[in-house]
């Protein structure tokens, strides 16, 4: 084994990644987060809650990173979970009168039963045939909020109409602006949350899983309680952003919650860098942005852009914005050394 | 006197009773029956097909016996699921290296540690005081391990780039990350060069003194499992061919034709 050092050594480990490896350092943690803080100062309304909608696809694209990334299940389903958030959060509040901040617990663990029990059959399935069970779910989901004895609860193809919290205490903020601190409270507690998570031993768990389902089975974890568990976290998150999207958006309706969604989740997560959690914010900026900016290079073939500047950038940089994030992580060092 | 001629006396840690595996119409094991004494190193030799991955699979809890018994500390172990296998001491390492190629070695090593741990996911996801007094208590018993199997250096290495006489080590890092009583280990001296196979050997007996862990061999290297092991079982066509130290083993008729053929051939 002695040759098998010296490989090691002469060879400083290059593409090892510390542990760190999901994250942002420090200094970088708190750029993005004084910008997140002070941008809306300086912004119109509108930009605001676009901002909030930033915020709130991030968690949803972070939770998709949680399930595909960490723990190497696909699903194709996320709007489902999304949706059932955003209606949890707008029946309580337009039927029940609960104070949005409570809606958003509650939407949370309901989906967090709903993605434990979806993944209950998602455990014999795996890759593409699991990709496909969960489209399913997609597909049925706006249909299901249709039904006619859910009408009453849900308004039907109408859907429902959410009204907007004002700022508490008094405080002097336009409700767009209070709604997107709110917003970034809550984001910024999942996103620890979340680091936490994966870096625990619950964590390792689903990473073992992701890699190698026998060895992990033999090194006591119980491969189906973490499949099922990461299929909960998942939706549980995915179902807070949803309630939180009821609430700046001011409605809920089925057709806001089609396979569509769930496809622009999975773009986002590809784009931002599977397995990145920063790279879910830049995964959100793209599924938001980039198709207004496809709009404006051409009004009749948008669709057609958006589809091009995808693939440039999945040609360019397969691994999304972590790569990007790499690459100037090496070329400041090597600035800081010369 | 060898240990484990000390310990033949006591009851067996492990207790192999017995037992038969039918796939289908054939047999892969036919009433295999042998005892692992505490502190023994156990080798398991065949030739190719004899049943050996068959019997460590059973072991693993991956295969179910069509009959017999597996007992642990006098207890059946068939009972139990695949993933509850580690807590009461039974580690393996694998055929090809079955490593976590996307994580470090230091999480790979902590992975071992899981069915010493507990932990849930609220918990961890809040990092309350207990989970990191656990994870400060894991990272010094992983960070003895890899000490003593001369990983610190790569500590911080994804695992899938290392070389593979080094992943070898990480996974038999891992397996002990367990605290395991017994270590099946699965043709570890596969893929390893000449002189490779002998540090191994030395650092399996090592383990076996220093850590008193009993270990079960399954290797086709006659070379490796006649200088390492103290007590041979041979296998062939699924049925055990010659049980006994390895000079006896090495020198049974039966076992030298099952290798090399009769000359009537």
């Amino acid at each position: 084994m002695s040759a098998a050092e010296e490989v090691v050594t002469e060879a400083p480990a290059v593409e090892a990644v510390p542990k760190r490896a999901m994250t942002l350092g420090y200094g970088t943690s708190l750029v993005v987060l004084a910008a997140l803080i002070l941008t809306p100062l300086f912004v119109k309304n509108f930009v605001i809650f676009q901002m909030t909608m930033l915020l709130i696809y991030g968690l949803a694209v972070l939770a998709l990173n949680i399930l595909t990334g960490g723990s190497g299940q696909f699903s194709l389903g996320q709007s489902a979970f999304y949706a059932i958030g955003a209606y949890t959060t707008a029946i309580l509040m337009e039927h029940f009168n609960v104070n949005y901040a409570l809606t958003l617990p509650v939407a949370g663990v309901i989906c967090f039963g709903a993605g434990f029990l979806f993944g209950q059959p998602a455990l014999r399935l795996s890759g593409i045939y699991l990709a496909l069970a969960t489209f399913a779910l997609a597909l049925a989901m706006p249909q299901l909020l249709k039904l006619g004895f859910l009408e009453h609860w849900t308004g039907g193809v109408q859907g429902l109409v959410v009204t907007k919290p004002d700022a508490p205490f008094g405080l002097p903020l336009s409700q767009d602006m209070w709604l997107y601190y709110f917003t970034l409270a809550v984001s910024i507690g999942i996103y620890i949350a979340s680091v936490n998570l994966l870096r625990s031993r619950s964590g390792r768990a689903l990473m073992s899983i992701r890699d190698n389902e026998i060895a992990a089975s033999a090194m006591g974890v119980n491969v189906a309680l973490y499949k099922t568990l990461a299929f909960g976290v998942s939706a549980g998150i995915t179902g807070i952003a949803g309630g939180l999207g009821a609430i700046a958006v001011q409605f809920v309706a089925p057709d806001g919650y089609t396979i569509t969604l769930a496809i622009s989740l999975f773009v986002g997560m590809v784009v931002g860098g599977v397995g990145w959690l920063p790279g879910s914010i830049v995964g959100s900026a793209f599924i938001i942005f980039v198709p207004n900016i496809a709009e404006g290079i051409s009004k009749g073939l948008s669709g057609a852009v958006f589809g091009v500047l995808l693939f440039l950038v999945i040609y360019l940089v397969p691994h999304g914005a972590r790569q990007v994030a790499l690459v100037a992580q090496q070329l400041t060092a090597k600035l800081k050394r010369n | 006197m060898t240990q484990a001629q000390l310990a033949q006396g006591h009851a067996p840690l492990l207790a192999v009773r017995d037992v038969s595996v039918v796939f289908g119409g054939i047999i892969a094991l036919n009433g295999v029956s042998f005892d692992m004494h505490q502190g023994q190193i156990l080798g398991l030799i065949g030739p190719n097909g004899a049943g050996k991955t068959t019997l460590f699979n059973c072991l693993s809890r991956l295969y179910q016996p069509s009959s017999g018994d597996i007992l642990m500390e006098g207890v059946s172990i068939l009972t139990r699921p695949p993933h509850k296998i580690a807590e009461i001491g039974i580690g393996r390492t694998f055929q090809n290296v079955a490593l976590f190629p996307n994580l470090s070695v230091l999480d790979n090593v902590r992975v071992g540690t899981h069915a010493r741990t507990s932990s849930d996911i609220i918990s961890d996801s809040l990092k309350l005081a207990w989970i990191r007094r656990t994870e400060a208590s894991v990272n010094k018993k992983v960070h003895e391990i890899l000490d003593y199997l001369d990983l610190e250096d790569v500590a911080h290495s994804i695992v899938s780039g290392l070389p593979f006489g080094t992943q070898k080590r990480v996974e038999l890092a891992r397996a002990l990350a367990a605290d395991p009583k017994i270590l099946l280990l699965d043709e570890p001296a596969g893929g390893l060069n000449h002189e490779e196979v002998y540090v191994l050997g030395d650092l399996v007996r090592k383990i076996r003194d220093e850590r008193r862990i009993t270990v079960l061999l399954v290797e086709h290297h006659m070379g490796m499992v006649m200088s390492t092991a103290d007590h041979v079982v041979a296998l062939n066509f699924g049925r055990k061919l010659a049980e006994g130290t390895p000079s006896q083993v090495q020198a049974d008729p039966d076992v030298i034709k099952a290798y090399l053929g009769s000359k009537d051939q």
